[in-house]
């Protein structure tokens, strides 16, 4: 399946046979409290420098998010999605709780967004759904609904069919909608990673669909989380993820790496390319 | 005496949970933390006294390792989980109010977020520093905190927000906690939560790690 996302200027395919396409996460205020307060401020400096180091880094697409606490987003996020798009030319995922800033942000944002995201509750459907079916943008759909997040693949799974089930129902293509199996800290619990990992294998054999997810907090808690992070995403990206959200300067070696192992980059032209980039 | 109690309290230090327990690895085949509570109950040891003793002063010790990046997450559980061990034995005494803890500590993660490990640990490192805690998971609404507060008259508050976001949620629970009962105490905490902003929202108490927390309640210790 290929999910096709565009920015101003530049496409990007998702492909469920790869190679890895890269969301980077690093325009977010949680624990970036320069990036709050400048954005409190209406100073997007600090936003289209975390876009180009993101982009030089490797990400092929940025994920915008502007929460901070009583924020108005549904006036921020438009106004940080035109600042970016002024200057860069990648796809957007469009990143917020409140359907109704992802709804501005699409009226403003040039090409094909992809919406962070949809979740298994009724509300989710009836906010987003129909949203992302007008402007023809993209969705993730996050499995998690009103139970919370199922430690069992099979029922997070389901909540993907059933998130699938309805955007399909909303005209919205079935290669338009990227499924989030949810990643959780292993230092909290040490299968936490194995059923994220069993659940992406579930919707990559049943579902097909191309894969993402926030893959940076699994090593919350513990040492060395570059390490344990790059462990992680290699056995994802082996089970079927293809364009996490990652912050690039930590995870684009390993995903370069990977995609040459898994065959997927001939005469190792990206792996090279990206390591004279980097010396 | 002191000596058992010094050794539940290494094992409460160290993780070491009951004598099946393979870990810590250089402890294997010993007696844990769930074995000498019993043992030391058995012999006359006032519950207390292992509370006291014991469990409050080991979990310090491993509230401070952790604010020094000494041990991380997976350490803590295995701390708090000897602490359970041997706090099991203790409990009867808590319930007939033979044994009196130091007061009661309402703690959840505030409405709209499901993060639960930094309120777990603060709720561990909480009934490991002595206090009851009444643990309302992930996603409480305001109203369910003010239903337990009515049924627990007094007690501490202990708010968790992990999102930006959700912050917002964190300021609208400590406001409607505020206007029914003003004299109670509440404590935040959380990644994006700062010093600043609990004062912002007339919260008592911040911390950014939990054993911050149970220093804090030390001064209301009944």
């Amino acid at each position: 399946m290929r999910t096709i996302l565009s920015g101003t200027a530049k496409e990007v395919v998702i492909d469920t046979e790869g190679p890895v396409v890269i969301i980077g996460e690093s325009i977010n205020p949680t624990r970036r409290k320069k990036l709050a307060s400048a954005l409190q401020e209406n100073d997007f400096n600090p936003v289209l420098e975390l876009a180009r180091s993101q982009i030089a880094a490797g990400a092929d697409i940025l994920d915008i998010n502007v929460g901070f606490p009583g924020v108005d987003d549904e006036k921020l996020l438009p106004e940080v999605v035109k600042a970016v798009q002024d200057c860069f030319d990648v796809p957007l995922c469009l990143d917020s709780p409140n359907p109704a800033a992802i709804k501005a942000a699409l009226k403003t944002a040039k090409g094909k967004c992809l919406i962070n995201s949809v979740n298994g509750n009724e509300s989710s459907f009836n906010s987003l759904l129909p949203v992302a079916s007008e402007y023809g943008a993209a969705i993730i759909a996050l499995c998690i609904d009103e139970n919370g997040i199922s430690d069992d693949p099979v029922k997070r799974k389901n909540i993907a069919a059933t998130i699938i089930g309805r955007a399909l129902k909303s005209g919205i293509k079935p290669e338009d909608i990227i499924v989030d199996p949810v990643a959780m800290a292993v230092s909290a619990d040490p299968r936490a990673c194995l059923v994220t990992l069993d659940t992406i294998r579930l919707i990559r054999s049943d579902l097909g669909h191309n894969i993402t997810m926030g893959s940076s907090n699994i090593s919350f808690g513990l040492p060395d989380r570059e390490s344990l992070n790059a462990a992680f995403l290699t056995l994802a990206v082996y089970c079927g993820l293809t364009c996490p959200i990652a912050n690039p300067e930590k995870i684009t070696a390993a995903v370069r790496a990977t995609d040459l192992v898994l065959g997927r980059d001939d005469y190792a032209v990206r792996f090279v390319e990206y390591f004279q980039s980097r010396t | 005496m002191n000596d058992i109690l010094k050794l539940i309290a290494n094992c409460v230090e160290n993780g070491k949970i009951d004598r099946n327990t393979p870990y810590p690895p250089g402890m294997k085949g010993q007696d844990g933390a769930d074995e000498l509570t019993r043992l030391a109950l058995d012999s006359g040891i006032k519950p207390e006294q292992i509370l006291d003793g014991a469990l409050v002063p080991a979990m310090a010790v491993v509230g401070d390792k952790f604010s020094r990046k000494e041990i991380y997450v997976p350490q803590m559980l295995m701390s708090a989980k000897a602490m359970n061990g041997a706090m099991k034995h203790l409990k009867p005494y808590f319930s007939t109010g033979e044994t009196k803890r130091k007061g009661k500590v309402i703690i959840g993660t505030v409405a709209g977020d499901l993060h639960d490990i930094g309120k777990n640990l603060v709720a561990m490192m909480i009934e490991g520093g002595g206090w009851e805690v009444i643990d309302l998971g992930v996603d409480v609404s305001s109203e369910k905190f003010l239903k337990t507060i009515d049924e627990n008259p007094g007690a501490f508050i202990g708010l968790s927000a992990l999102l930006t976001t959700t912050m917002e949620n964190m300021k609208k629970t400590v406001a409607a906690i505020r206007e029914k009962h003003s004299g109670l105490k509440i404590l935040v905490g959380g990644a994006p939560v700062t010093k600043e902003y609990c004062e912002r929202i007339g919260a008592d108490f911040y911390s950014p790690d939990p054993q911050g927390a149970v220093n804090y309640l030390k001064q209301f210790a009944e």
